[in-house]
């Protein structure tokens, strides 16, 4: 097996500063603007109304943790493996190295671009999911899919729901094909919490484009959309400069997804902790009863609870296999 | 072709693989230029080939035909099975006519009925991956494409039948992915598999277009450095020189993986299939590992070699 040393210092890292963007820089380091109707915030009083704007309603970008201590109750969760770091395959370089970038992103404060949690919803617990747009643009990489993969077996193990917010611009470029397999890999995930009978709940934030909403955001139980999140696979600019077609401002935006069929409810961030709560308890899951398959699962893990099920169907279809096979002689020669 | 002398090829192919990715700009350029040659086989090309007895089935039972993407169920080795194809255009006029085998939502779900029919026959699926990626369009948007995508990946994860994915040209982005859930990943020797197609990359990451070169060379999306990483399970050869020299010669190369691999996959009971499936995707990527508290030391790479089944 080929093996590769990679080395970093995380106490390094952490003396590197952010850069800062050049429309924070016309700004007191404490102050924001909102895009939508200019009115000026102190970064606490934006805080405090969980980073939406007070007079307009715009919502800014959340960061990971930020999203998990607005949603969790008392704003305290259990934040699970951010021992999961990304490694470099495909020892990419594009303007510049790929460790260079992820050394920088890891410098602002997040582990990766995706943080999964336990966490408790008005007093139901849960297993959330959150990509964060600040890490590399949110961008879905090895360390995204594997994370994301054990965040919807632990639900599915748990029997308790499986909750996503997702803000990101698609696959992780610099990981190459192996970042577009992780768009399978978190399939497998929602195919685990299937098996368990574990609902899925998503939550789109501002931007789910690409791989990410071609992937799981796509296809939960129950999809919940932020006002004025952009949701598409290919994001408008990338239409009009293709198709030369010219796209109306609203193209791909949460209030006409949700015309066109594609999430459930555009949903207030204010308002957002009551709905999920609210929508556990509908979804509650009854108690297993005793020797079922869900409690199976409990006891031995999703994979082993899969295949029982999968053995079921089995039997009746070997039988037929053979009669099928008897009415084709000869037609597989080399049939082992 | 005798089935010894294919299998003589498969070892000496697999046998130079393993170890780092391949950097050598110009391979992996000539790579991507034979698997984009406009002579290149393309899947009614292979499908006359391997099953003359082949019909052809269209719509998405909603609201039209996507003619990027074929699909239908034919005779092969004295059973049916079903095939589902990217195919792009010979001419000009074609190929706007297969939209560069760029398909819409419509084009997978064209795929997924029809792959709803193998369930129910228990006839394989092949799917012949050739794709710069799914069309960017105002309209494929409004229509799904994003969910399209997934929901094919899914079906595909959960059919009960054996299922090969075939790389044939370029396979890019979700585009490619959607028919690439499978028992079995296999690239021909000359094509190539990326999360983007070289162009895209380019301007996403280079900001410039012209830099198509430069972003193939780091993707590094051959057929050998994705079985290294386990993203694909075999490589098929093709003709010396490249599969658009013989169309005939590369069908027989890729009939003989093809029949022998069917073989071993009907062996294996469905439920277990599925399995093997799932644990497959879920196996491929590459990350580190902290060490637990304090500061991080040294975490091994590993460069997919454990992806492979
Ligand atoms: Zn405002």
């Amino acid at each position: 097996m080929a093996r590769r040393q990679i080395q970093v210092s995380i106490d390094r890292l952490r003396g590197h500063r952010d850069t800062p963007t050049p429309r924070a820089q016309k700004l007191p380091s404490d102050d924001r603007a909102c895009p939508k109707c200019s009115s000026h915030y102190r970064s606490e009083e934006m805080r405090r109304n969980l980073n939406v704007c007070p007079a307009c309603g715009h919502h800014f970008a959340v960061g990971g943790r930020e999203r998990l201590q607005q949603l969790s109750d008392d704003g305290v969760y259990d934040e699970l493996w951010t021992e999961l770091r990304a490694a470099d395959p495909l020892r990419f370089v594009d303007l510049q190295p790929y460790p260079k970038r992820v050394e920088a992103a890891e410098a602002k404060g997040a582990s990766e671009a995706l943080v999964c949690a336990d966490a408790r919803i008005g007093g139901r617990p849960c297993v959330i999911a959150v990509m964060d747009f600040a890490f590399l643009g949110g961008s879905m990489g090895s360390v995204v899919g594997e994370k994301f993969a054990r965040a919807c077996e632990r639900a599915a193990e748990r029997r308790v729901p499986f909750i996503t917010v997702t803000a990101s611009g698609g696959a992780r470029m610099q990981e190459g094909v192996l970042a577009l397999m992780q768009m399978a890999k978190t399939i497998v995930g929602f195919e685990a919490l299937a098996d368990a009978g574990v609902p899925s709940i998503v939550v789109l934030a501002h931007p789910t484009t690409g791989g990410v909403w071609a992937s799981f955001s796509s296809i939960g139980d129950v999809t919940y959309a932020e006002p004025g999140a952009l949701i598409a696979f290919s994001g408008p600019r990338v239409i009009e400069q293709t198709t030369r077609e010219k796209l109306p401002d609203d193209f791909g935006m949460a209030e006409r997804q949700l015309e066109n069929g594609h999430v459930d409810a555009v949903v207030d961030r204010r308002q957002l902790a009551g709905r999920l709560a609210r929508l556990m308890g509908i979804l509650e899951l009854p108690e297993a009863p005793p020797g079922s398959l869900a409690l199976q699962l409990a006891q031995n893990g999703t994979e082993r609870a899969a295949r029982v099920a999968q053995a079921l169907p089995h039997l009746s279809r070997r039988l037929r296999d053979r009669i099928s096979r008897g009415d084709h002689p000869g037609g597989e020669g080399g049939r082992p | 072709m005798k089935p010894s002398g294919i299998g003589g090829r498969f070892r000496r192919i697999t046998h130079r693989l393993g170890g780092a990715p391949d950097g050598d700009a110009g391979d992996i350029w000539k790579a991507i230029q034979l698997a984009r040659h406009a002579e290149r086989p393309y899947p009614l090309d292979y499908i006359q080939r391997l099953m003359p007895d082949f019909e052809e089935l269209h719509g998405d039972r909603l609201r039209g035909d996507d003619h990027a993407i074929v699909a239908g169920i034919g005779r092969y080795h004295g059973q049916p099975v079903v095939v589902i194809g990217q195919q792009k255009g010979r001419d000009a006029e074609e190929r706007v006519f297969r939209n560069f085998a760029m398909s819409g939502p419509g084009g997978y779900r064209k795929a997924m009925r029809v792959m709803a029919l193998a369930d129910k026959l228990g006839a394989p699926v092949i799917t012949l991956i050739d794709t710069p990626g799914a069309f960017a369009g105002a309209e494929a948007e409004i229509n799904g494409q994003g969910g399209a995508i997934a929901t094919s990946m899914q079906t595909m994860m959960r059919l009960n039948v054996p299922t090969i994915a075939v790389v044939i040209g370029e396979g890019s982005s979700g585009g490619a992915l959607a028919l690439g859930i499978a028992d079995r990943v296999v690239m021909l020797e000359n094509s190539t598999y990326s999360v983007i197609s070289p162009e895209g990359a380019a301007a996403i990451l280079w900001r410039d277009a012209a830099k198509a070169q430069l972003a193939a060379t780091a993707f590094k999306p051959t057929a050998a450095n994705c079985y290294r990483w386990g993203v694909a399970d075999a490589v098929v050869p093709e003709p010396e020189g490249g599969a658009h020299t013989d169309h005939d010669a590369a069908a027989r190369l890729l009939d003989g993986y093809l029949s022998r691999t069917l073989r071993t996959l009907e062996a294996i009971p469905p439920g277990e299939r599925r399995l093997q499936r799932r644990e497959r995707f879920r196996r491929i990527g590459a990350h580190r590992e902290l060490p637990t508290g304090g500061t991080a030391i040294v975490v091994g790479v590993d460069d997919g070699q454990s992806g492979r089944s």
